[in-house]
């Protein structure tokens, strides 16, 4: 378990991190969302016990960060942004000096590094030193490091950064299998992720806290939430006719593909009307499709607002 | 918890290993091997003194320090900052006194290799007479215990900056100070103007002085206060400094 009550970070006169609170329970995944420099990762940092926070507080286990440091690490793993390791040392070598410092002994320590060595596939790398390594074996190393010791809570900063397609999906594989009776906060921008792993997103902009949902209803917020778009060969003969459907507040075609998007008025459910109005009038379609809500689009208009504020 | 996997020593391990991980620490060793010979028997005139003892070779191991010490102490906090991993170090479940004094003990241990490889000396020096071992013993300590005072201020000074060649230069200077306030052409300057208290208190702080206390073989409890009480000043300095720096 995480929780931070009115954390903050400030250097000089500038606020990292401004009064950040939440809390996550087991069983969870948290996405921290946010623009660059938005303070993601000094949240995390100051988590993990690395930066001091300049008030508030944060606690895992329930293990106060400041007051037991110690107990709060034993109860962690964390992956730093970039997830830096020691070069020069084999991966081997590098997995038993992280078990040597964690206090793992004997068999379990030789158990606990046979089994993250299976879990991220490191066996054809165990004597490669790290230096060697390709980006995607680096990340999957520095992952392996903060999983070790089976950590209660895992603090992840952008996990999946500068992977491939392929990889990315195991990470978010990995995260997914170890999600249940663990706590799992990861940060990222990439908003695909969020769908793909997260229970709960948190968006912070400017080092506060703008927004705390599960993604579903982050995307409730978007217009295209509860829209209709479809793909037609002459989409500018049936805009009139779409745009009379009852509970229908515009119609758009995109300048581009000429895919038009029908959207709703508030609450209202035109997904059934849409579709009968098509068959009605035999108006031939190649594809119609029900609109979630689109999170880039969320997310913009959340942060951007942040920024003005900012900027006046 | 067994003392193999006490924190400090797994850091110190892995610190140690990393040295001989790559060539560095065998270019230092032979370089250090190299130099002590050539100061030994070319300007201490070690044949020629036509005695029995190491005092040629233990005497110019201030100014052998002076260069090599920094060379090794430059990349101890610099690196970690440089390259990321003081903050994997920094949340692993060790407090900031294990993890310094583990990276010391590790570069402090390194040195002590490299001086224990120059007993081919020793060796030399008995086949050839019949030196007093004893203060040789004592000599090969308070050297040990000097490099030591030397690594810790370079512990210090490369944990305030990421550049290693700023922290090589910062640590030459500040213990060429610190050597240099033992040294009698400074005393003797010094002590033209100020009153002799002064001049003690200088002397007091040299390396130098202390050094030479020891290598002349009396082991007083005070120089070896003086270094222990240095490495472990600077290092607490040391701790500080990350703390600081840890930030940026």
């Amino acid at each position: 378990m995480i929780e931070t009550n009115q954390l903050t970070k400030r250097y000089g006169r500038f606020t990292a991190v401004d009064g950040v609170s939440f809390r996550v329970e087991p069983g969870q995944v948290l996405g921290f969302l946010g623009p660059n420099g938005a303070g993601k990762s000094t949240t995390m940092k100051m988590i993990a016990g690395f930066l001091a926070p300049t008030s508030g507080s944060a606690k895992v286990c329930g293990f106060d960060v400041a007051e037991s440091p110690i107990e709060a690490r034993r109860a962690l793993g964390y992956l730093p942004e970039g997830a830096p390791s020691y070069g020069e040392m084999t991966v081997l070598g590098f997995l038993r000096f992280i078990a040597d410092v964690r206090g793992l002994d004997g068999t379990r320590r030789a158990a606990r590094i046979d089994d993250v060595v299976g879990r991220l596939q490191l066996s054809g790398v165990l004597h490669q030193s790290i230096d060697t390594l390709s980006k995607g074996f680096r990340r999957r190393v520095g992952l392996a490091q903060a999983i070790l010791h089976d950590p209660a809570v895992l603090i992840l900063d952008e996990p999946t950064d500068g992977l491939d397609p392929n990889q990315k999906h195991e990470v978010r594989n990995l995260i997914q299998s170890m999600a249940k009776e663990r706590t799992i906060v990861i940060s990222t921008h990439i908003l695909e992720e969020v769908n793909a792993v997260c229970t709960r997103a948190i968006v912070i902009a400017r080092g506060k806290l703008l927004a705390d949902a599960t993604p579903a209803e982050l995307e409730a917020r978007s217009r295209y939430h509860g829209a209709v778009s479809l793909t037609a060969p002459e989409p500018a003969a049936i805009k009139e006719a779409l745009s009379r459907v009852e509970g229908v507040s515009s119609v758009e075609i995109d300048p581009q593909d000429g895919r038009l998007t029908v959207f709703p008025k508030a609450g209202q459910k035109i997904y059934p009307r849409v579709e009968a109005l098509l068959r009605e009038q035999k108006i031939e379609i190649s594809e119609l499709q029900l609109e979630r809500g689109r999170l880039d689009e969320v997310f913009r208009s959340i942060t951007s607002a942040a920024m003005q504020e900012r900027a006046a | 918890m067994s003392l193999r996997n006490h924190p400090v020593a797994a850091i110190a391990r892995r610190e140690l290993a990393g040295y001989f991980a790559t060539p560095v620490a065998y270019v230092f060793i032979v370089i250090f091997l190299i130099l002590a010979g050539v100061f030994t028997f070319y300007f201490g005139g070690f044949y020629e003194r036509g005695q029995a003892d190491l005092q040629p070779f233990f005497s110019f191991h201030p100014w052998l320090y002076l260069f090599l010490v920094p060379a090794v102490s430059m990349r101890l906090w610099s690196e970690e900052r440089k390259s990321g991993t003081i903050e994997l170090l920094l949340t692993l479940p060790v407090t900031m006194w294990q993890a310094v004094l583990g990276k010391f003990l590790a570069a402090w241990a390194f040195i002590g290799i490299a001086l224990a490889l120059t007993f081919p000396i020793w060796v030399t020096v008995n086949y050839l007479g019949e030196p007093d071992n004893g203060v040789i013993f004592a000599s090969y300590i308070g050297s040990f215990l000097m490099a030591g005072a030397f690594l810790a201020i370079g512990a210090c000074l490369s944990a305030a900056t990421r550049n290693q060649v700023i922290a090589f230069i910062l640590t030459v200077v500040v213990c060429f100070v610190l050597l240099l306030a033992g040294f009698p052409l400074v005393l003797d300057t010094i002590s033209a103007i100020f009153p002799q208290a002064f001049v003690d208190a200088v002397a007091s702080l040299s390396f130098l002085t202390h050094f030479v206390a020891i290598a002349k073989g009396v082991i007083d409890l005070r120089d070896l206060l003086f270094f222990l009480f240095t490495i472990g000043f600077w290092l607490y300095a040391c701790a500080l400094v990350i703390d600081l720096k840890k930030a940026d």
